[in-house]
């Protein structure tokens, strides 16, 4: 694990988030925070916990319910040369303004031959597991993942969260940094005990593409990001000697270290909160398959069933992928 | 996080997820609807079940629907945000104004058969700024449609005040560069409403095209339910709950020689005509592994 062990300043998700964005525009003037509730509310998702407060409204902007237009004006501010965060409250709002982020956002450097860059960060709360229902419980991991020109970060705990804020915000180019809500350690929606580490104080970043062994294990290697490193880690405890590779980043993807671990066990269970079909379960492991069929004995993955996220508690615990979830599909690849 | 711990965990309970309750909110609701039909179409957004109410909704399926039962409107898979009847021409959408082009399309289709029905759709203030709203004014003005837009203004988008986000402070002036007419009423007066809705429904009944509609009401709760409002003064929330349409319409009635009796009677009304949580319907008893995978696409209707 990269988390020091000895470290005495526990943190929430969010407050280790907060504090990077607060150093790093303490450090640049040309930084500034868009998104709506950001400024009074302090983040839906307190993601902005008392930013408002040190930078006032001018940096921390409550930005009109046009995401269309705040996430345009960011990456324009971006290729002026200024450094916007732009925060999109919830990943499944992307459909309004998906024009900005994928085709000029994420497009604008390569069109130009990379006389523009683009250096933002797209920040998104994702995921459900708190009967949010279809239009507000979605990953949509791949979806982001699978159009180029977009780094995509998914933090599992504060420690993470810390390290891949500051290399997302000293990126050249756009950064979409999804941060799960059940992780985040909201009052109104408790975080289980995993994202909630050891951080320490100085600033450290974390390179996109090292994903990170939060487990060793010798039997079966479980790939899994967000909220599901901690389902996986759960799952874990059932007896099979697993190795759980959080993969950080989508993009660049960590091929290497899952290579590694697969040479090791020949198993691999692909673990996602996202849809199933033409998504994360499917690139990683048709990565793998392509460069290490050799080493694979077989391939198990858990992903949620290709419909829309139910409202109901019962439906919805079906459908998202639960340690029993796990725990079944690391057998399978024993049988 | 000191005063943002709010004492549960909107994930959990009986009713989890965003609940958007809309109390203050009744006289846009009722105000309007009133004038419509069943064959008329309504779209709403994530604050719903007052204009759900007004629109006829089945009270008892949307109760079982709001406990997630498999009685419910939706089967249990919409939840209390995506509300639908299609009985009675109602349908919501939690992505601000994204049911303002579905009610485009309901009129452009009364429209063409040369029907008369007519299409509403709600937004919030906070809307107001939305593009798929703004397209919608243009296409319904540019072909002359029978909607009417109905803005409810209950002065807060979650935590942003109105005067911060939009420009101008009158939203019905939005109309004014689609060339459509716009009307605003100050207070929430059902009655009021009512006069302003009746001109706007009957324009939109009559073929004579759309009408943008800002109603002043009361956000009285939180946002959702859970959402601690440490960004609203105690003043502000008071003050909200001092103005509600519902105490205005007794007194107005009371001026009318209505006693107290006769107030208690119609309000006692309201509860009796929905059973209640528990009294919704049998619990789910299919396994839920069961009922997900059911009803992902249309029964096929052959064509006659
Ligand atoms: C496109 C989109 N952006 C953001 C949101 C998140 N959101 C839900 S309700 C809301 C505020 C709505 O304010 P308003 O329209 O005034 O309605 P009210 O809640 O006051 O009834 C926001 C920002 C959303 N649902 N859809
Ligand atoms: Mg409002």
């Amino acid at each position: 694990m990269a988390v020091p062990a000895d470290l005495d300043r526990t943190m929430t998700m969010s407050g280790a988030m907060v504090e990077v964005i607060a150093t790093e525009m303490r450090a640049d003037e040309e930084m500034f925070y868009m998104g709506e509730d950001v400024a009074d509310c302090d983040g839906i998702f307190d993601s902005t916990e008392g930013l408002r407060e040190e930078f006032g409204r001018d940096r921390i902007m409550d930005v009109p319910i046009s995401e269309t237009a705040y996430i345009g004006a960011a990456v324009s501010a971006a290729q002026e040369g200024m450094r916007p965060i732009a925060e999109l409250m919830f990943v499944d709002f992307f459909g309004v303004s998906m024009d900005q982020i994928y085709n000029q956002m994420a497009k604008n450097t390569y069109m130009s031959g990379a006389s523009v860059s683009v250096p933002m960060v797209l920040t998104a709360a994702v995921g459900g597991t708190y009967n949010d229902a279809a239009q507000h419980s979605q990953a949509l991991y791949g979806t982001f993942a699978h159009l180029p020109g977009m780094k995509v970060v998914v933090p599992s705990t504060a420690y993470d969260a810390k390290g891949l804020m500051h290399n997302a915000i000293r990126d050249d180019d756009p950064v979409v940094y999804l941060f799960h809500k059940r992780l985040m350690g909201i009052g109104w929606l408790p975080a289980p005990d995993g994202p909630k580490t050891g951080v320490p104080e100085e600033s450290y970043t974390i390179p996109f593409g090292s994903a990170d062994v939060k487990r060793e294990g010798a039997d079966v290697t479980v790939v899994t990001l967000g909220l599901h490193v901690h389902r996986a880690l759960e799952a874990a405890e059932d007896g099979v000697d697993v190795e759980v590779i959080d993969l950080r980043s989508l993009v660049p993807f960590d091929e290497e270290t899952v290579l590694e671990s697969v040479r090791k066990t020949g198993k691999l269970v692909v673990v996602d909160e996202d849809y199933r079909s033409f998504g994360v379960t499917g690139e990683v492991i048709s990565r793998i398959v392509e460069n290490g069929l050799g080493d694979l004995d077989s391939v198990e993955r858990v992903a949620v069933p290709d419909v829309p996220i139910p409202y109901s508690r019962p439906m919805e615990n079906e459908i998202v992928p639960d340690s029993d979830d796990i725990i079944d599909s690391i057998h399978n690849t024993n049988s | 996080m000191e005063g943002k711990t709010p004492g549960f965990d909107i994930g959990a309970g009986q009713i989890p997820g965003e609940l958007h309750l809309a109390a203050g909110q009744e006289a846009a609701a009722v105000g309007v609807c009133h004038h419509l039909r069943d064959y008329d179409t309504v779209t709403a957004p994530h604050r719903l079940h007052h204009i759900a109410i007004a629109k006829g909704v089945d009270l008892n399926r949307m109760t079982a629907e709001i406990f997630g039962r498999e009685t419910g409107l939706c089967s249990g898979k919409g939840g209390h945000m995506h509300i639908f009847d299609m009985d009675v021409g109602f349908a919501a959408s939690e992505i601000m104004t994204e049911g303002c082009p579905p009610a485009v399309g309901a009129a452009l289709t009364a429209k063409k058969r040369n029907e008369d029905n007519v299409a509403v759709a709600y937004i919030g203030e906070g809307a107001l700024d939305q593009g798929a709203f703004l397209e919608s004014l243009n296409f319904a003005s540019v072909h002359d449609l029978p909607v009417v837009f109905v803005v409810e203004d209950n002065d807060w988008a979650i935590s942003m005040p109105k005067d911060r986000i939009t420009a101008p402070r009158d939203g019905s002036k939005r109309a004014d560069g689609f060339d459509m007419t716009g009307d605003r009423v100050d207070h929430d007066d059902v009655v009021a409403v009512y006069e302003a809705a009746g001109e706007a429904v009957g324009r939109a009944r009559d073929g004579n095209g759309p009408t943008l509609l800002e109603v002043q009401v009361h956000r009285r709760m939180c946002h959702f339910m859970g959402d601690p409002q440490t960004y609203r003064s105690k003043g502000d929330q008071t003050a909200h709950r001092k103005r509600d349409s519902i105490e205005r319409l007794a007194e107005d009635l009371r001026a009318f020689d209505i006693g107290d009796e006769e107030l208690e009677a119609l309000r006692d009304r309201g509860p009796r005509s929905c059973q209640g949580g528990d009294r919704v319907g049998p619990k789910n008893n299919r396994s839920p592994s069961r009922r997900l995978l059911t009803r992902t696409c249309s029964p096929t209707h052959p064509r006659e």
